[in-house]
């Protein structure tokens, strides 16, 4: 037997092999993005764009009417009264609408909550715009303190002809521990400069 | 040549092919025990309706390691032992290609499920989420342990790897001359797609639980829909590993079938090329029909149309192998030894199995079917008659040929009349406690599936009772078996092993055999 060939050709294998692994190991971490991206293109998923919407501005389509309707809910344990101001509201698509939703903190520590929203049917996802919204940004508030949260959204004309109902829910989260963690992360990074410029200054 | 060493260094420092496959074998024996003894505390617990022995959390524990330790710590083991006992023999090559890292991907086996099991004893208990860890339960709901079942994952992910480049090295380099793919034994073929699937799937998982760690300790949310992550991702990363996964134990399976079923039907194995093909055929399908584990999730119409048909086509390759091991026993000359036996029950249950997955992939229908005693029995006819069924055979088939020595063949069919019997009086009836509505990982039921499972209990100790006859006819054989010197053990058995002597000598084909 040819060892030498062998083992050349062994060697081989394995680094293509390992290689391969590790790209797969990858992938896996690729796929995070990919699902996303999948997602935003095809809209399903009922996922609609978390950033202010600034494409081109719209006509009002007089010929119909949508019917959105409002949902929100606590995910697990927030304690947190959340509710829409209207429930349901009759628009144009292409009118841009004002609306608001109620939060109270009925504790009486000082909370940290994230609201994330998703569409349904998922296909009205990418025709859903929201050019203000609360959801966009943390919502801290106080121990027994309210808030009006505002939401400005419109339809996209496009939306396709058979939908005839949006309903949009927000489910909050309590994110007052990773809030506070990286409000920790900051204070340490700050003051361990400010100790590194402390002991250079002696 | 030099023999093996002595005492226990010969195992903790074997290279020698065989000796890595004794351990892979009685290492998968070991995990088969120990995973059936948490299948007995589940069985005990729903012998009757209400809490009896164990709480809640304790019997969620029992289904997540029953899982875990059943596909991780028996079947792929003993699949890899397999290998790395048949694979090189088959081919006419002297060892595996890789001996000292073979040595290594052993080796961390067992760490990695003594680290597994250790969770058991940890506060929090053991890992409690479902073999399918699913987050957020995995993750924001997990007990403190999940970080040792994490690791462990990792463990055994590196194991495999390493195992399944060993193989293919092996594969594609140390065949005999003349032993072209073609004409290379099924059962090498089926092992060869499965590393690649091995390869392509075990890092994804190994991603997988990296996200679970880094979600739980360093504050990311992968899976967290609060910090702008989705609880689905999971799935969808599991279930791309996970579908492969039932093939990686569902293939080399074909293939020791394909060796069996041509030695006692007295004929050559029928289509051995759309075997092949089939067995691609196969392994490429299950990598584009993940989300069929996810009907229920709220995918849109498209998807759930696109996944299940694309599930249903896998039904076309899987049947070309269950007719040509149909046609290969028509008009053979049968015989019905303890490995025929196994094997015939497998294309019998396997399709039953089978069946029942094509009810599954019915998008409207899995509505109903999702999460319940269906899908347990789906996947116990699949992984047990099938995966199982298929190592019992092997083992008979092979153990004269490792040991020199013949099993005690009434004892074979007692063993597998039992295992037959008990196997279908456990899992039979779960198909119609799933359909009746009752679902799966619970630990108490409604009064009216109480005659069902008190059925299937009985079987399933039924079913463990067979496996200790198992044991005993192993060690029995091993130790005061009947000697048998012949080369030949089955009559018209084929293949480069049937060359050699009984006992397999330590070192086998130094020299390359001629292949004809």
């Amino acid at each position: 037997m040819d060892g030498d060939n062998n083992s050349k050709g062994n060697n081989n294998i394995v680094l293509k092999l390992s290689i391969t692994a590790l790209l797969m190991f990858g992938f896996g971490f690729a796929l995070v993005p990919l699902y996303d991206v999948f997602c935003e293109v095809t809209g399903i998923n009922g996922k609609t764009d978390n950033e202010r919407y600034q494409g081109k501005a719209f006509e009002k389509d007089i010929t119909r009417q949508i019917k959105v309707q409002f949902i929100a809910r606590n995910n697990d344990a927030m304690p947190w009264f959340f509710n829409p101001i209207e429930k349901t509201l009759t628009v144009n698509p292409g009118e841009s609408i004002l609306t608001y939703f109620h939060a109270k903190n009925p504790t009486l520590d000082r909370m940290v909550a994230q609201a994330i929203p998703s569409v349904s049917p998922g296909r009205a996802a990418n025709y859903f715009h929201k050019t203000a919204c609360f959801c966009f940004e943390q919502q801290p508030l106080d121990g027994l303190d309210s808030i009006k949260m505002p939401l400005i959204f419109v339809v996209d004309p496009d939306l396709p002809k058979d939908i005839k109902t949006i309903t949009l829910a927000y489910t909050l989260y309590d994110i007052t521990d990773k809030a506070a963690v990286e409000v920790k992360i900051t204070k340490l990074s700050q003051s361990s400069i400010n100790d590194s410029y402390l002991t250079r200054r002696d | 040549m030099a023999g093996p060493d002595k005492g226990f260094s010969r195992w903790l420092l074997a290279t020698n092919h065989k000796d890595i496959g004794i351990l892979y074998l009685w290492f998968s024996f070991a995990m088969f025990l120990l995973g059936g003894s948490f299948a007995m505390v589940i069985r005990a617990e729903l012998f009757q309706p209400g809490l009896q022995l164990v709480d809640p959390n304790f019997f969620n524990q029992m289904t997540t390691m029953h899982g875990l330790v059943m596909v991780f710590g028996a079947i792929m083991p003993a699949f890899v032992g397999l290998a790395n006992y048949m694979i090189p023999i088959m081919i006419g090559a002297p060892d595996m290609a890789l001996p000292r890292m073979n040595n290594l991907s052993f080796w961390i086996l067992p760490f990695a499920f003594a680290i597994l099991a250790s969770s058991l004893f940890m506060e929090g208990g053991a890992p409690n989420f479902g073999w399918t860890f699913y987050a957020p339960l995995s993750t924001t709901y997990a007990p403190p342990s999940v970080t040792f079942f994490i690791f462990g994952v990792h463990l055994m992910g590196i194991s495999s790897i390493m195992g399944a480049i060993n193989i293919v090295a092996t594969i594609f380099n140390l065949r005999a001359p003349g032993m072209t793919l073609m004409k290379m034994p099924l059962f090498v073929w089926t092992w060869l797609i499965t590393a690649f699937l091995l390869i392509a799937v075990m890092p994804v998982l190994a991603g997988a639980v990296t996200m679970m760690l880094m979600d739980i300790h360093f504050g990311t949310s992968f899976f967290s829909a609060a910090g702008g992550g989705d609880p689905v991702l999971f799935q969808h990363i599991f279930w791309f590993f996970g579908h492969p996964e039932v093939y990686i134990i569902i293939l080399p399976a074909f293939g020791v079938v394909s060796e069996i079923i041509p030695t006692f039907s007295r004929k050559p194995l029928f289509g051995y090329a759309s075997m092949v093909y089939a067995t691609a055929a196969i392994a490429f399908l299950s990598f584009i029909v993940w989300a069929h584990h996810m009907f229920t999730v709220g995918m849109p119409l498209v998807g759930e149309l696109y996944f299940m048909w694309a599930t249903m086509l896998i039904a076309v390759p899987t049947a070309a192998k269950v007719f040509n091991w149909i046609t290969t026993m028509f008009k053979g000359a049968l015989t019905f030894e303890t490995p025929m036996l196994f094997c015939i029950a497998f294309v019998f249950l396997f399709t039953l199995g089978g069946l029942t997955g094509l009810m599954l992939a019915i998008a409207p229908a899995d509505m109903q079917y999702h999460d319940s005693y269906f899908v347990v029995a789906h996947f116990h006819y699949t992984m047990v008659a099938g995966a199982i069924f298929s190592i019992s055979a092997s083992v008979y088939y092979w153990l004269p040929k490792w040991t020199g020595r013949m099993y005690n063949e009434t004892m074979g069919k007692v063993h597998f009349w039992i295992a037959f019997i008990g196997f279908n009086l456990t899992f039979f009836p779960q198909h119609f406690l799933g359909l009746a509505g009752m679902p799966r990982r619970i630990p108490d039921y409604s009064i009216q599936f109480a005659d069902f499972n008190m059925i299937s209990s009985i079987g399933a100790f039924t079913y463990g009772l067979a496996q200790l006859i198992f044991l005993f006819n192993i060690i029995r054989t091993i130790y005061f078996g009947e000697k048998t010197t012949e080369e030949q053990t089955w009559e018209s058995a084929r293949g480069l092993e049937w060359t050699l002597p009984s006992p397999l000598p330590f070192h086998t084909f130094e020299r390359p055999p001629a292949i004809k």
